[in-house]
């Protein structure tokens, strides 16, 4: 069965070096002594020192750090709130368009939504700075906490929040006490997603930012600009490894908690 | 034992615990219950029972409150519950999923309903261990609903809605979920929680023997609307209509038309060639009358030999025989093609059997032990 011919072995290598051979050459290079990006001159990291000495990439850091945790944190909470209203809300004029409508800026063009985002920061005369890119990442990050979620509600049995609400619940309470919970896992994933949205996000981040405010991404690319430098590397690393500890805990949440679910299932069809 | 028969819907003084007034629901055009006005008293262990879809949950729905009626009234204790929301009702409910939170333990399930009353702490440990015993789950306590078995998990739901003590228990096809062992052993139990507790127990079932051997009365429930309302031997014995007789239990229907003999004695004329029935009925029938005489197949004696008297004999083949342990149901045959099924205990060996297949038998039954129906 197991059919792993010459074609299928080409195949995958070929797909996985195109994925990942720029990243490895990147990771490399970070770790290069010299200071010429495409001279190898042994292992040293060196360039992880001089990152850390300069202010500016800390600057940067410690602004797309705070970006992050709060859109991600104000796009879960609102992304969890309109998954469950379309979700429970029931029939209600426009709910189709309602939940299309959420997924559109999924597939909008980042450029579009960051230049309608200045246009709007623009139009209300908010100063251009940390707010704005929060408020910006908030708007796109929700979707996807809203996809995320909406997927784990839409299995919810509904009859824990009516036995809930029959044991003398409020429905804040039969929410608190018995939905979220349950939910936690995607939620979290959810938030984690919109973590690492936030964190690499250049566009959206360039169009609404002031000076008062440079996210990492804009100050990688501006640096590169300039040439690329041993030490964009080294952030670059640590970024993308940021990035893959995020995704990764995502998805073994989010597979945890299937795994989980299908037991259950499994264990109350046998009580059937 | 109680001297007195519990009876209270025979009592005009008798204030009913739930009333249902001209209730009707509609789901967009769909009419789910039609125009329904019920009493159900303290204490009962009231049963709807009805085909699929004929809207017992509905009705159980919009006593916890998940529904409301698209109109008429539906009291608890003498006061409107409409507008009240589930949560503020002194009702609660054993889902047919049993909808245990997954991520409590048995315990916390159980406790769910007492936290949010605001319990003390020590008299609530008290009340959950009194269920936890009561329900025989003391040993799993700190397990999770995924971690106990089918039936244990039934019994944590059914321990969860009668922790708070509700006045009005609502139960699901509670029993649904289990082998026939295990239901009939929880319906027992449910019996007797029921007299030691005093609630009132509304419960929903498929099963109409499960609803025989539980309930004080029987609903029979068809397309949103109640044909009958009774005890569980008037239903048997007395069915209102085909429709009922049919429903509760194994029957015989036989239509004909119907001549008064004398007071509430009719001979009814069924088919070609066929001696004519006699039946009693204390309803007045005219004369030529369609009527359904329906009689229960215990009540039909099976024998080789033509019985000496009896009101009514014929005689037929045998076509098939169900054994059912200790009961055989016989099918047999009439000339006419009739099949008419007749039940008896099993007091002897098959093997002693005095008749079996493709034998000519009798089939006699006196003029009481059917009903003459009008429908
Ligand atoms: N939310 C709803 N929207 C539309 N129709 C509904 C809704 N709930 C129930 N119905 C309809 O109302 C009727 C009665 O439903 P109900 O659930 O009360 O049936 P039931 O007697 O409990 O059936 P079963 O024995 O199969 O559980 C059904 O025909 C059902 O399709
Ligand atoms: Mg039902």
């Amino acid at each position: 069965m197991n059919r792993f011919s010459w074609f299928n072995a080409v195949s995958l290598t070929f797909g996985f070096a195109f994925l990942y051979i720029p990243m490895i050459i990147l990771v490399t290079y970070s770790f290069n002594e010299s200071k010429l990006v495409t001279v190898w001159a042994g292992f040293s990291t060196k360039w992880y020192g001089e990152l850390f000495r300069d202010q500016a990439f800390l600057d940067a850091a410690w602004v797309t750090l705070r970006v992050a945790v709060f859109s991600s944190t104000l796009a879960t909470i609102l992304g969890t709130m309109a998954a469950y209203v379309l979700i429970r809300a029931g029939r209600f004029t426009g709910r189709t368009l309602f939940s299309g409508m959420i997924y559109a800026p999924l597939v909008m063009p980042d450029v579009i939504t960051g230049l309608a985002l200045l246009l709007l920061f623009i139009g209300v005369g908010l100063d251009r700075g940390v707010l704005t890119v929060v408020l910006a990442h908030t708007t796109f990050a929700m979707c996807y906490v809203s996809v995320v979620v909406s997927s784990r509600l839409a299995t919810f049995d509904q009859s824990l929040e009516e036995a809930a609400l029959d044991l003398g619940c409020s429905p804040a309470q039969a929410f608190r006490l018995v939905t979220l919970p349950i939910i936690a896992p995607a939620v979290i994933s959810g938030w984690l997603l919109a973590f690492t949205l936030s964190l690499d996000d250049l566009v959206i981040a360039s169009f609404t930012t002031g000076p008062s405010a440079t996210t990492l991404p804009i100050k990688i690319f501006s640096a590169v600009r300039l040439g690329v430098s041993p030490e964009i590397n080294a952030l670059s690393t640590i970024m993308i490894g940021i990035v893959t500890a995020g995704v990764i805990t995502a998805s073994v949440i989010s597979k945890r908690n299937m795994v989980r679910q299908r037991r259950e299932e499994q264990a109350a069809a046998r009580a059937q | 034992m109680n001297s007195t028969v519990f009876a209270p819907w025979e009592d005009p003084e008798k204030k009913p615990l739930i009333r249902f007034q001209n209730v009707t629901k509609k789901f967009g055009t769909f009419t789910a219950i039609d125009n329904l006005s019920l009493d159900i008293y303290e204490r009962e262990f009231f049963a709807l029972l009805g085909p699929s879809g004929c809207g017992k949950t509905t009705m159980m729905r919009m006593l916890a409150g998940f529904e409301t009626p698209t109109s008429g009234r539906i009291e608890l204790a003498g006061k409107n519950i409409i507008p009240v929301p589930p949560n503020k009702r002194a009702t609660n409910m054993m889902f047919q999923s049993y909808a245990l939170f997954p991520h409590l333990t048995v315990w916390d399930n159980i406790a769910f309903g007492l936290r949010r009353e605001g319990m003390e702490k020590d008299k609530m440990n008290a009340r959950v261990e009194e269920m936890l015993r009561l329900t025989r789950l003391e040993r799993f306590a700190k397990r999770k609903p995924h971690q106990i078995s089918g039936g244990q998990r039934q019994r944590v739901a059914l321990a969860r809605s009668l922790a708070k003590a509700p006045t009005l228990l609502l139960l699901d096809e509670p029993l649904g979920a289990l082998d026939a062992k295990l239901r009939q052993d929880t319906q027992f139990e449910l019996m007797d929680i029921q007299e030691k507790t005093g609630t009132t127990f509304v419960i929903v079932t498929h099963d109409q023997e499960e609803a025989m051997t539980v309930a004080s009365r029987i609903a029979v429930m068809d397309e949103g609307q109640l044909i009958q309302v009774a005890t569980p031997d008037r239903i048997y014995e007395t069915p209102v209509s085909v429709y009922v007789a049919d429903f509760i239990g194994d029957v015989n229907i036989i239509e004909g038309k119907t001549t008064l003999i004398e007071d509430g004695q009719y001979q009814i004329d069924w088919a070609e060639g066929q001696m004519p029935l006699h039946a009693a009925s204390s309803q007045p029938f005219d004369k030529g009358q369609t009527c359904f005489v329906a009689i229960r197949p215990e009540k039909v004696a099976i024998s080789a030999e033509k019985p000496q008297a009896a009101d009514n004999i014929v005689q037929g083949k045998v076509l098939d025989i169900a054994y059912l342990g200790n009961l055989s149901t016989y099918h047999v045959e009439l000339a006419d093609g009739t099949i008419i099924k007749s039940q008896t205990a099993n007091t002897r060996r098959i093997a002693r059997r005095s008749f079996t297949w493709g034998d000519t038998v009798w089939l006699s039954w006196t003029a009481t032990a059917g009903v003459m129906l009008a429908r």
